[in-house]
């Protein structure tokens, strides 16, 4: 019975949750009812993933209403996958949001902050797990709205400028994608994926789809916050609650680096349409431009937690440089380091967010002697610190080895070589942070820190234990990749 | 125990005593006995690999498969095991000069001090034991990361600096040209393992071995082969048993061990001395040899004379393996084993210096081989093994080298070792006659004796340890002769 409706329970799980912790509003108990939502949504993916790979795609029927009519929800392995990334990276943080937001937050805000990130877990899984193009606007809609909020909750006023510089960019981006559906549907008839995926490649060369597919490129790389449409992400993340950055981090680029890779392989036709655009070229220099602009940019940052976010914006050009090589080994290393960059990332803001709450700022210069206070937070940072540079053993080496991999298999030795060199300013960046947390002697207020507490460490600590365990064991990241990208490659759906 | 038990023993053996040191940060003697026993417990277990390997036995282990082509896994051959011996044996005699260094001088965080080191002992041990390139290159990486802070011990504004040198140097040579030259060597050769004969023999053109080479010789940073040698007198503002043992020892050889892999397992001796192009490698360590001592000629710091000393004798290794016969190669595999011995006693001596009379400088040395006859003794028997004097260590490697250039009949590489063995001689022996034969200054400032007896113990066997490798090396031989496949 639930197996039969795991992919409804995916979404309604949070649903229900979210309109629960409004009507508590007490703090502890909506945190309560929010990691039960979150842990459930966790096993939901994990049984979806098993299910997927015992028996191949899992359609659900939602209300029982047949496919093109009513909504489905459609899961491969590729959602699988992404719906694990979302669903787990939800699991690991809400157990430290506690701790973090009771800090700040009376009562009621709590409780509204807990349904905003239930909102927002909600839209992410519905717009991966279903099969419907206009269901995925909703879905889109509802998780940006929750996460303008979740944002706006920071400590600093300009969180407020930053939410609304996301607010306006996030509606131009939803604007352009609801446009594209648009035109499919006007074109097609259907709005249903499965249907789309048959009927766009006997006309996909007719001006309308063109168009189409040129609004949804603008309003995906929007909302993936490609290079050089990613100017509302740096302030949004350095400037939200460092739980909302390390969900938004690791959830919300990914599920749109999901809808790209599902519409432009899965709807259009496969690596053999993809690579009939021009869209390769520009993908390739804009990931280009976007690991070194904004790794360099990163580098002169004086707000850690701003250096983290167009840190963010270099990798997700890892990530579409995988993407634009239109091959089984660049597609798996651009899935794996969606995977892994999630665990990377989530992980050093929710360490960052360590500091926050013991120091009250992430400024590098504040920060002078924290390593030998606050030793095991900042001893976690330099692990993930390595693994974002790709030092081997960690993570970061599996996704960079297969984009290395990648580009060696097409014969492009200066992409390798460019490849390291983005590395190297990661390292420039990451290592400015370290040498001030431990070789300089800390100021009077870095003397009297105390570590942080257990109830924010332990959580990080799983990221920071996965960093490590699956960049030695890469059969679950890797091996689920790769047979995604294979599945996108050819097109099937 | 059976030797893959030994094997994974020794790897284990190290991180398990830095996390008693760790915890025993407290107790300060407590600490340095574990320190001591763990050196003597992970020499015994090393050392009773040793009979097993000269039989032909190579005990391996399979610990991970990454991904495909990447797999963590160890296999000891003759190289690795005589890397291994050394650099347990010198960790043992380190650990009493340690105590005696850092109690004397009163250095800040010792506890973090001997964990590291212990930490990065582990490191060479993977990276002696490892069976691929994979497996080697990240205990490449854990070694540059926890010497790292051995480096920048001081915490001061000069440390700093030269810890930066050293990180952004070696880490970035290592991701800029070795991870590349894996991807290649994978894409190529379809493997990562060391296998004897080398896997690349047939399966890459000249030109791209050519290139191969060179990725793989600046990639490994950690040979020093210019110009990529400047993190290692760097590296001098470290305390100076992390001198001695990393930074003359472990790390440096570290990385002319790998390239001694590389060059034997993964390209193959054959296969490079089929190519002409592989020559540029000879004439760059040959540069290096020369240039390295020009430049140590000119220091006055005594700490970074040895630095570059050390720079130019890692390239003897490099010069070794380039002369491409099996004569040489085996005297390169010695070299490994003697300048490490030599070269860890002049250190030693180095900070005996600094801890007993402040002084760092060359010209403040005169006459100070009769206040500490010991100290000084050592460092002339260290500078005789460095120039290549019997009985010393430094001749047996030198001979063999010098017979094979001369076998094969490389003018070249028989000047480069006449020429340097002059250089040699004359930036160590004048420090010799300036301590033993000029007088003390008549206002010396302070007055001092001997270092501390710790101190002086490990100086005075790894003097002894010089001669005696010069009458007893059949192990080391024997394992050289196997690594360059003479029977």
């Amino acid at each position: 019975m639930i197996a039969l409706h795991l992919p409804a329970l995916q979404v309604v799980l949070p649903l229900i949750a979210a309109p629960l912790c409004a009507l508590f509003r007490r703090g502890l108990l909506a945190w309560a009812i929010t990691l039960t939502a979150s842990w459930l949504a966790f096993a939901a993916a994990i049984m979806l993933l098993l299910q997927v790979i015992d028996q191949g795609v899992v359609s659900y029927e939602l209300g029982g209403w047949m496919a093109p009519i009513g909504i489905e929800y459609r899961v491969d392995l590729i959602n699988a996958f992404v719906l694990l990334i979302i669903s787990g990276v939800g699991a690991v943080i809400i157990p430290y949001a506690q701790k973090s937001i009771a800090a700040r937050f009376g009562d009621a805000e709590q409780a509204w902050f807990y349904t905003m990130y239930l909102l927002a877990l909600t839209g992410l899984l519905g717009v991966t797990i279903t099969g419907d193009a206009f269901n995925i606007f909703v879905f889109l809609e509802i998780s940006s709205l929750a996460s303008y909020v979740m944002i706006a909750m920071g400590r600093d006023r300009r969180c407020l400028t930053a939410a609304y510089q996301y607010l306006i960019m996030g509606t131009v981006g939803a604007t352009f994608i609801v446009i594209g559906i648009g035109l499919l549907w006007a074109m097609t008839g259907t709005l249903n994926l499965y249907d789309l995926a048959q009927r766009i490649p006997e006309i996909e060369n007719t001006r309308p789809v063109l168009a189409a597919l040129a609004f949804l490129t603008v309003g995906f790389s929007l909302k993936l916050a490609l290079f050089p449409l990613h100017l509302w992400l740096p302030n949004a993340y350095a400037y939200a609650p460092s739980v909302t950055s390390a969900f938004l981090s690791g959830t919300a680029t990914k599920v749109a680096i999901y809808l790209f890779l599902r519409f432009f392989y899965t709807v259009f036709g496969g690596g053999a349409f993809f690579e009939s655009t021009p869209l390769p070229e520009i993908l390739l220099i804009l990931s280009l431009v976007a690991m070194f602009a904004a790794s360099t940019v990163a580098v002169f940052q004086s707000n850690v937690k701003r250096m983290l976010a167009y840190s963010s914006v270099a990798q997700i050009g890892f990530i579409t440089l995988g993407i634009s090589y239109a091959t089984e080994t660049g597609l798996t290393g651009a899935m794996t380091h969606m995977f892994n960059h999630a665990i990377m990332k989530a992980g050093l803001f929710l360490l960052i967010g360590c500091v926050l709450f013991r120091l009250g700022s992430v400024k590098i210069e504040d920060m002078a002697g924290i390593g030998r206070k606050m030793p095991i937070t900042m001893a976690g940072f330099v692990v993930l610190g390595l693994s974002l540079m790709g030092t081997p053993g960690t993570v970061g080496f599996i996704s960079k080895w297969y984009l290395g991999l990648a580009a060696v298999e097409q014969g492009q030795w200066w992409l390798v070589a460019l490849i390291v060199i983005a590395s190297l300013v990661t390292m420039i960046y990451i290592g400015r942070v370290v040498e001030v947390a431990y070789f300089r002697e800390p100021t009077a207020k870095v003397a009297q820190l105390k570590e942080a507490p257990a109830a924010l460490l332990v959580p990080a600590f799983v990221l920071v234990g996965a960093a490590i365990y699956f960049g030695l064991d890469t059969s679950l990241s890797v091996g689920l990749a790769q047979n995604a990208a294979s599945l996108l490659l050819n097109a099937v759906y | 125990m059976n030797p893959t038990d030994a094997l994974i023993a020794a790897l284990l053996i190290p991180v398990a005593g830095a996390a008693l040191v760790a915890l025993a940060g407290r107790w300060p003697n407590l600490r340095e006995t574990i320190t001591l026993v763990t050196a003597v417990v992970l020499f015994a277990t090393v050392t009773r690999l040793v009979p097993g390997v000269i039989d032909g036995g190579r005990p391996a282990v399979m610990a991970l498969d990454v991904a495909p082509g990447l797999d963590l896994a160890f296999r000891l051959e003759p190289l690795g095991m005589l890397f291994a011996l050394i650099a347990s044996f010198l960790w043992i005699i380190n650990s009493i000069y340690s105590i005696g260094y850092m109690r004397a001088n009163n250095e800040p965080r010792q506890t973090q001090f001997y964990v590291c080191f212990a930490v990065a002992i582990a490191a060479t041990l993977g990276i002696a034991f490892s069976a691929n390139l994979f497996t080697l290159f990240i205990f490449y990486e854990i070694l540059t990361l926890t010497t790292y802070p051995l480096v920048a011990h001081h915490g001061d504004s000069e440390a700093r600096n030269g810890g930066r040198t050293y990180l952004m140097i070696l880490l970035g040579t290592s991701i800029v040209f070795f991870i590349p030259a894996l991807l290649w060597t994978l894409s190529l050769a379809g493997t990562l393992d060391f296998v004897p004969g080398g896997v690349l023999g047939g399966a890459a053109s000249p030109t791209v071995i050519v290139i191969l080479l060179a990725l793989f010789a600046f990639g490994i940073g950690k040979a020093a082969l210019m110009p990529v040698h400047r993190w290692l007198p760097a590296a001098m503002v470290a305390p100076t048993p992390v001198s001695a043992l990393l930074h003359a020892v472990a790390v440096v050889k570290a990385g002319v061990f790998t390239i001694v892999k590389v060059g034997v397992y993964t390209f193959g001796i054959d296969t490079l001395s089929a190519i002409s192009g592989a020559d540029w490698l000879l004439y760059l360590a040959g540069f290096t040899v020369i240039a390295a001592s020009i430049i140590a000629l000119r220091q006055d710091n005594l700490k970074r004379r040895l630095a570059y000393s050390t720079v130019s004798q890692l390239s003897y290794v490099i010069l070794a393996l380039a002369i491409l016969t099996p004569i040489s190669v085996a005297g390169a595999a010695l070299h490994i084993a003697a300048h490490a011995f030599g070269k860890i006693t002049l250190f030693f001596a180095a900070g005996s210096i600094y801890t007993a009379a402040h002084k760092t400088e060359i010209s403040q040395l005169d006459g100070i081989g009769r206040v500490m006859p010991w100290t000084m003794g050592a460092f002339a028997i260290g500078a005789l093994s460095m120039v290549g004097i019997p009985p010393t260590a430094g001749f047996v490697s030198k001979w063999f080298i010098l017979t094979g250039a001369m076998d094969s009949q490389n003018l070249f590489a028989v000047a480069v070792i006449i020429v340097s063995t002059l250089l040699n001689a004359a930036y160590f022996m004048p420090i010799v006659y300036q301590a033993f034969f000029r007088k003390l200054p008549d206002n010396p400032g302070h007055s001092h004796g001997e270092a501390p007896f710790a101190i002086v113990l490990a100086l005075s066997l790894t003097a002894l340890g010089t001669v005696v490798l010069f009458f007893f090396h059949d192990t080391a031989l024997t394992l050289a002769r196997q690594l360059a496949g003479i029977s």
